[in-house]
């Protein structure tokens, strides 16, 4: 009984935390969101070479580098390419109907799958929600690999938990900053209790990611938890920020829609709760 | 990173789980704020004891076993799933305990831990005033020094003492030195039910049982050696009850996976005889998730523990969340249970304690409040 991140794991997370806060990893972002890929498939190759698209058979490293992918909103279809169709090597894509109904970042990718098949065709782009994921419609038919699509919701999960803490982060030292009535509105209790439960639910949400990755869990209740927690932390974080929390300038807006995507992409909510409850009953 | 028991844990498991099913009463005990309920209640303590399974975690020479954190998580798992009676005791053997382990003295330990495990002696803890609540450090009620009989003189009122209406001693902070203020020249006191100048008046709760009471002092005489841990310290003394009644030893995951597996089958159930459409599902699988994320959770903990560290402010996070879960769990359940949930039952009980949950042990207000400020690092709030 030993559940705790080991040595090797923290040391894991920790170099790709410092590598990725040194990435400009927001310009990244906002240069894919205008179809600038030139900076994101850079740091897709030098996260390629500390074995981030080797992770496929691990499933805890697997979580540990979603969750800084989400911290620092890093594009790029990676739980396509990297949890589904376990690519150590290039960049591939695939849409899923009727749960992934489009390939995310198609134009990117060297192969773009519908199913287990190649796409017959990938068509135009489709506007998200969140501007850095550029999905499209694809034909073509094949079947889903059930193992596959479980890893996939796990990376998933944990990618909405690395972007809901980082939400709550830049909440928290906003909160500090910003005065009014004379005061650090931080220090307001209708504040504090909003970014208390946050904090809460985050905590509760990462034990099932872990829980899961081991095999404890369906991968599903990590992927309600992750959404509801990190949904929670997008509407709090928005909220305590006010007016400046919604412009498209603002940092904030790229984690605040990559959540909402987040939350329905690989399996909606209901979905999933739907899986928890035909294991259970 | 792993959630495997070693062969001495699955053991220890094993044994647990056939004794209860050979000893767990069929029926559901009295309630135990009631006189017969608390007596019966007060014999399976006896039987636990017996069997040395009232507090495994104690050493062996106070009826222990000596456990680790992780048979302890194991026992509580392995106790409410065989559908155990609730713990008469705890208020003295997860509250207190701890406490007399940390500064009681040896002759305190050997005084009291005995008749502590075995139920003989339950405990009620005194900790909240009519005009202390919330903010527990303005406590008035007051001790004075008295040198020629070798101890102090309590005067006072404490209320909403878990246990005591029934129960035969009470523990509890008064403030030892008048000038001091607010955490400081407390003094933390052990205090017979039935000492002279001590009266007990029951208060009926929500479910009009006496779980709770009134206590008054009027010049109650303690001896020096009743008084734990040293004069003026007791706020620092009593801190170390607070953190395990929000964190680990009150609430062990135990409980709400068990509630969470028994709220499966009622769905399961009122699916069967029609009696629900389905629309309650989310309500189950969302409690089924949350039992397991505290499970889980728990998991995480025990292995820091066990490693060295401390739970600190994380309890806050630990009894917001097990509260509110436990609340949502039996709410899920009347609402299955559709119009006979009014009905007596064991979910309208479980309801009715739930209810309690974030307000006891610090409320869900003070929690978020050390949450934000010692967790998350928020500016502290003004107090006077």
């Amino acid at each position: 009984m030993k559940f705790v991140l080991d040595g090797d794991q923290l040391d894991f997370a920790g170099a790709l935390d410092s590598l990725l806060a040194n990435a400009d990893t927001v310009a990244v972002a906002r240069a894919w969101a205008d179809g600038d890929h030139e900076p994101g498939l850079k740091l897709w190759g030098r996260l390629a070479e500390m074995g981030v698209t080797s992770l496929a058979d691990e499933p805890v490293f697997l979580v540990l580098a979603f969750e800084r992918l989400g911290y620092h909103a890093v594009p790029g279809p990676w739980v396509e390419s990297v949890a589904y169709l376990g690519r150590a090597d290039g960049i591939a894509t695939v849409a899923l109907p009727p749960h992934v109904p489009y390939a995310l970042d198609a134009d990117v990718a060297d192969e773009v799958y519908a199913g287990s098949a190649r796409a017959a065709e990938v068509g135009d782009p489709v506007g998200s929600v969140d501007r850095a994921r550029r999905l499209f419609r694809v034909t073509g038919e094949g079947a889903t690999d059930e193992a596959a699509f479980d890893r996939a919701v796990l990376a998933t999960s944990a990618q909405l938990l690395g972007a809901g803490e980082r939400i709550l982060t830049d909440s928290v030292t906003y909160v500090k900053q910003r005065r009014q009535f004379g005061r650090e509105i931080g220090s307001y209790q209708a504040i504090k209790h909003q970014l208390a439960d946050v904090r809460i639910a985050l905590d509760f949400a990462r034990p099932l990611v872990l829980g899961a990755a081991l095999g404890e869990v369906p991968v599903s209740a990590a992927k309600i938890a992750c959404a509801d927690a990190a949904y929670r932390s997008s509407r709090t974080g928005l909220q305590v920020h006010g007016a400046i929390g919604y412009t498209q300038e603002f940092d904030l807006s790229i984690w605040l829609t990559k959540v909402r995507a987040l939350v329905t992409a690989w399996g909606t909510p209901a979905y999933h709760r739907q899986q928890v409850l035909e294991g259970l009953v | 990173m792993d959630l495997d028991l070693t062969e001495s844990e699955s053991a220890f498991r094993d044994e647990a789980r056939a004794w209860l099913a050979a000893n767990v009463p069929s029926e559901p005990l009295p309630s135990m704020d009631t006189a017969d309920g608390f007596v019966a209640h007060q014999e399976w303590e006896q039987r636990l004891a017996d069997a040395r399974w009232a507090v495994v975690s104690w050493p062996e020479e106070y009826h222990g076993r000596g456990a680790s954190l992780v048979e302890w998580v194991i026992f509580e798992e392995e106790y409410y799933r065989a559908g155990a009676p609730g713990r008469v005791s705890q208020n003295g053997i997860f509250l207190l305990s701890p406490i007399l382990f940390d500064h009681g003295t040896k002759e305190q330990q050997d005084r009291f831990l005995p008749s502590m495990a075995t139920g003989e002696k339950i405990w009620a803890q005194c900790w909240s005033e009519p005009e202390a609540g919330s903010d527990l450090a303005s406590l008035r009620s007051t001790a004075a020094r008295d040198d020629e009989r070798g101890g102090w003189v309590l005067n006072g009122q404490k209320t909403w003492s878990s246990r005591a209406t029934y129960a035969h001693w009470g523990f509890g902070l008064f403030r030892s030195d008048p000038e001091a203020e607010r955490h400081n020249g407390l003094t933390y006191f052990l205090f017979p039910l039935d000492a002279e100048g001590v009266t007990v008046r029951p208060i009926a709760q929500l479910d009009g049982e006496a779980g709770f009471a009134e206590v008054f002092f009027d010049d109650v005489f303690v001896p020096d050696a009743d008084v734990l841990g040293d004069p003026g310290d007791g706020w620092r003394v009593a801190m170390s009850t607070a953190g395990n009644e929000r964190g680990l030893s009150l609430r062990s995951p135990g409980r709400f996976c068990a509630a969470a597996d028994r709220l499966v089958d009622l769905y399961r159930e009122r699916v069967s005889t029609g009696s629900t459409t389905g629309a309650d599902a989310d309500g189950v699988v969302d409690a089924w998730i949350k039992a397991q994320a505290y499970r889980l959770y728990t998991w995480g903990t025990v292995t820091k523990l066990a490693g060295g560290g401390d739970i600190g402010a994380a309890g806050s996070v630990n009894k917001v969340f097990w509260s509110e879960l436990d609340i949502a769990l039996h709410e899920t359940a009347l609402d299955l249970l559709g119009p006979e949930a009014e009905v007596e039952s064991r979910w309208l009980d479980g309801y009715t304690f739930a209810l309690s949950g974030p307000i006891y042990a610090g409320t869900n207000e003070i929690q978020r409040n050390i949450v934000a400020e010692r967790i998350l690092g928020l500016p502290r709030e003004v107090r006077k």
